[in-house]
């Protein structure tokens, strides 16, 4: 079976390159993983992530066939051949599938992803209704693979503005939880025309994530609290194209 | 090149115990950073799924002394009870916090936290079943992983992420002073010079075959440690979990039968009630793992090779399933070919848990060899810790409680006792051995793969050290993974570039994997009786007159030593032996 795959290895080559491997599949191969560990066998300046190999850490987020997903979860059975490996992209490559995802995890980082509560917590656990719970469900599951953020346009666009669609995900999740008080602040804190407004439903997003989790639901989520809360000062039409105003 | 760095404590892992441990220190004045091979959400903390328990009494009444014996019968009474009694008196206020920083626990219809049945855990000291595990879905493990995750993202704690832990610095005082540590994007050497090291890097579970576990769980702390000749404990005892996935090995939770599914042998005979009258599917790991190997070896197994069983959970409705298992369905979909809404998953004992490790007291302080003497500097927690609170066999639901519970009385010790304390110099020369074996694995000089010989390794130790253990595959094991290890110390890499180097991060991971296949071989032969989850032909019963003692394994000659087990209780009285019936 070919499988090509994107190379590059700072230390050697000027330039990225397709390599393509031909590997013996068995029975026991499943998923596309046990085919990338066969070749890193055969070849082992073949360097990529993984861990988990069951679609709960999120290492192996790649560009598969054209489609971001996990390698670990993606069934070779349903790829076309030959199969074309390259790295999520939007990100810069440190080596051949690993990317760098510091400008990532900065947006994740930005939106405050942690409870905030002004009350103090009472001695035993806060309550919250199974119905409030369930708020959370198709937000909390994101395991920060990066597939989402790493195919949309608008993220390729303002890979340092626009939070992308795990953030939002994620800012969203503590948006809708009970428990949190910091509301308002979220709001402002997204009250941006490049933070959130970037997106433009594509829906990129739902379509590769690997938990089937929808961020653009979140986003519009997102922007139904934003109206409904209060007038957002980010007036959507004006600013998009007066983008240095909101600066000020 | 070698970059310096300076800190009161270093965390060495950014899994449950690190993240727990990190956030304990984070905004305290202590400069702390956490060194982490993976980004800490990658850790295998992600995948634990059925939940954590602790005596919340949620949903019927509880006490954490109830929860206390059935942790105590179930490390088939080689857990030391003063720890089993720290774990399950503080286990309510672990879940409070982790409530309280946010964690998406499932509700009841009161609002408060779910709880759901688990294996061996009990009410009135056994009288039956209890539902004291706390659930988020079948993705706990996910949930608080993240969860601390962002309550250190809060406390802006430092870290340092795909850094591997290569050596232990320990002058010759035998003082822990820090590690020496490889950046995987730059292929740099850090000196991670400290007063205070705290290992929280996991398990082993890939020195077998099949295992549940991540390709990262390589025992690097245990092979640093053993590096640095401190003795490991009680390394002969692995879990096998009942249910992995026959053929591929991902986990599918115990929750499932905490649930109300059950396991059917080829006869379609729900086999469990023959093996443990009262508990059945909901006995402990080891009874229901051996009891499933029992059931293929008399021929009853299910699939082509008849070499699993059947996990049946399809009488619990769709509705269920996807609210409480919604990951097992997942799962079972995307590794078994079938959907548990319709028809059983194929599953066999695979490799999930070490109870073994380096050990500790009861606030994490690394205790060295026979002499039981304190590691100045040094701590562990989480399951490369032996603490010891699983003993011979852990409860399902007690390793996530293991990890914040000790994660957190760690950081408190640190907190409370390096007031004043001062950063030791270090020793001359510091990363000379560890240079020299990265010089080695570049050398080219061998034609030992270490991907060759890591299979060769997973394969002896499948064989040979499985669920039921004979005393000639025990011997021809040890002197096998002996052999091996005189080859793994001559392995060398192809590509020898420095910029993410995955096959280097390999071999280093294999050389520690090798430590701890060989400590676990060691041990196993050595103890020539049954308890828990070692199970000898030779010596089927638990013999509490000759063996009621933990393993102390030495890595520098191989040799073992043994210490009682602790059978004093910190205020209660001692729970006395029995015999360990489900």
């Amino acid at each position: 079976m070919k499988i090509s795959i994107y190379r590059f290895n700072p230390d050697k080559d000027k330039k990225p390159y397709n390599k393509v491997y031909d590997v013996k599949r068995v029975d026991s191969d499943t998923m596309l993983l046990d085919l990338l560990i066969k070749i890193k066998a055969m070849d082992d300046s073949l360097s990529m992530r993984m861990s988990c190999r069951e679609g709960v850490c999120g290492s192996d987020a790649m560009n598969i066939n054209g489609k971001n997903g996990l390698a670990c979860v993606t069934k070779i059975d349903d790829l076309k051949k030959p199969i074309v490996i390259r790295p999520i992209p939007g990100l810069p490559v440190i080596r051949d599938l690993v990317v760098d995802m510091k400008q990532f995890f900065k947006h994740y980082d930005s939106i405050d992803p942690y409870l905030k509560s002004k009350k103090p917590p009472p001695k035993k656990e806060r309550l919250q209704s199974p119905e409030d719970r369930k708020k959370l469900d198709g937000l909390y599951e994101c395991i920060q693979c990066g597939a989402c953020t790493t195919a949309c346009p608008s993220f390729w666009w303002k890979p340092d503005k626009f939070v992308g669609p795990a953030g939002l995900l994620q800012a969203y999740r503590f948006l809708v939880d009970s428990r949190d008080d910091a509301k308002d602040e979220r709001l402002e804190n997204l009250d941006d025309p490049d933070r959130l407004y970037r997106c433009h439903n594509i829906m990129n997003c739902a379509d590769v994530c690997p938990k089937g989790l929808s961020p653009s639901k979140a986003i519009a989520g997102i922007k139904k609290m934003q109206m409904a809360t209060k007038k957002p000062k980010f007036k959507t039409l004006k600013k998009i194209f007066h983008v240095q105003e909101s600066k000020k | 090149m070698v970059k310096n760095f300076e800190f009161d404590s270093i965390v060495v892992g950014g899994g449950g115990a690190g993240l727990r441990t990190s956030m304990q220190l984070a905004g305290s004045g202590q400069s702390v950073a956490v060194i982490s091979k993976v980004f800490p959400t990658r850790s295998h903390t992600v995948a634990a799924q059925g939940g954590i328990a602790a005596a919340l009494a949620n949903v019927s009444d509880d006490k954490w002394l109830w929860h206390m014996y059935d942790t105590i019968k179930g490390s088939d009474y080689l857990g030391d009870q003063d720890a089993i009694e720290y774990m399950c008196k503080n286990a309510a206020e672990a879940i409070y916090e982790l409530e309280h920083m946010g964690m998406p626990f499932d509700r009841n219809a009161d609002g408060r936290i779910y709880q759901r049945p688990f294996g061996g855990m009990t009410k009135n000291f056994g009288e039956s079943s209890i539902s004291r595990t706390c659930a988020v879905a079948d993705r706990t493990g996910h949930a608080m992983l993240h969860t601390l995750y962002q309550k250190n993202i809060e406390l802006k704690t430092q870290f340092f992420i795909e850094w591997i832990g290569l050596d232990l610095i320990r002058d010759e005082d035998g003082d822990v002073l820090g590690l020496i540590a490889l950046e995987l994007q730059t292929g740099d050497l850090g000196i991670f010079h400290a007063k205070n090291t705290i290992f929280a890097t996991g398990g082993a579970g890939r020195i077998f075959q099949a295992s549940t576990n991540a390709f990262i769980n390589t025992g690097d702390g245990l092979g640093m440690a053993a590096r640095a000749n401190i003795s490991l404990e009680d390394m002969e005892f692995w879990q096998f979990h009942p249910t992995g996935i026959l053929g591929a090995g991902v986990l599918v939770t115990e929750g499932v039968r905490g649930e109300g599914g059950y396991l059917i042998n080829s006869n379609n005979e729900r086999f469990m009630e023959r093996y443990a009258p009262s508990a059945k599917d909901l006995a402990s790991r080891d009874v229901v793992s051996r009891a499933i190997a029992q059931e293929v070896l008399e021929g009853r197994g299910i699939g082509a090779n008849k070499n699993g069983v059947y996990l049946t959970l399809s009488h619990l409705g769709e509705e269920l399933i996807d609210e409480k298992l919604p990951g097992i369905r997942e799962i079972s979909i995307k590794f078994a070919n079938v959907d548990p809404v319709k028809e059983p998953v194929p599953v066999v004992p695979t490799v999930h848990y070490m109870m073994g490790g380096i050990p500790t007291t009861l606030n994490g302080q690394v205790r060295d060899g026979v002499k039981q003497k304190e590691v100045n500097g040094f701590y562990a927690v989480g399951e490369c810790a032996c603490v010891s609170v699983h003993g011979a066999n852990r409860l399902g639901s007690n390793s996530l409680l293991d990890l914040i519970v000790f994660g957190k009385a760690a950081g408190q010790h640190i907190l409370d006792s390096s007031k004043g304390k001062k950063l030791k110099k270090l020793p001359n020369d510091v990363t000379k051995k560890t240079i020299e074996r990265l010089k080695k694995i570049d050398s080219k000089s061998s034609l030992e793969d270490p991907r060759e010989l890591g299979e060769e390794l997973r394969a002896v130790m499948q064989k040979h050290c499985g669920v039921f253990r004979f005393p000639q595959l025990l011997n021809e094991g040890l002197v096998k993974v002996n052999e091996l290890k005189q080859r793994i110390e001559n392995i060398s890499i192809k590509d020898n570039s420095k910029v993410f180097n995955t096959a280097r991060t390999e071999a280093l991971e294999l050389q520690n994997l090798i430590e701890v296949a060989l400590a676990t071989m060691a041990s196993a032969k050595n103890r020539e009786e049954s308890r828990g989850a070692h199970s000898r032909s030779d010596y089927p019963k638990r013999d509490d007159n000759s063996w009621l003692q933990h393993s102390l394994y030495n890595p520098k000659d191989g040799s073992l030593a043994y210490r009682p087990v602790k059978m004093k209780p910190l205020s209660v009285k001692s729970f006395p032996l029995k015999e360990r019936v489900y």
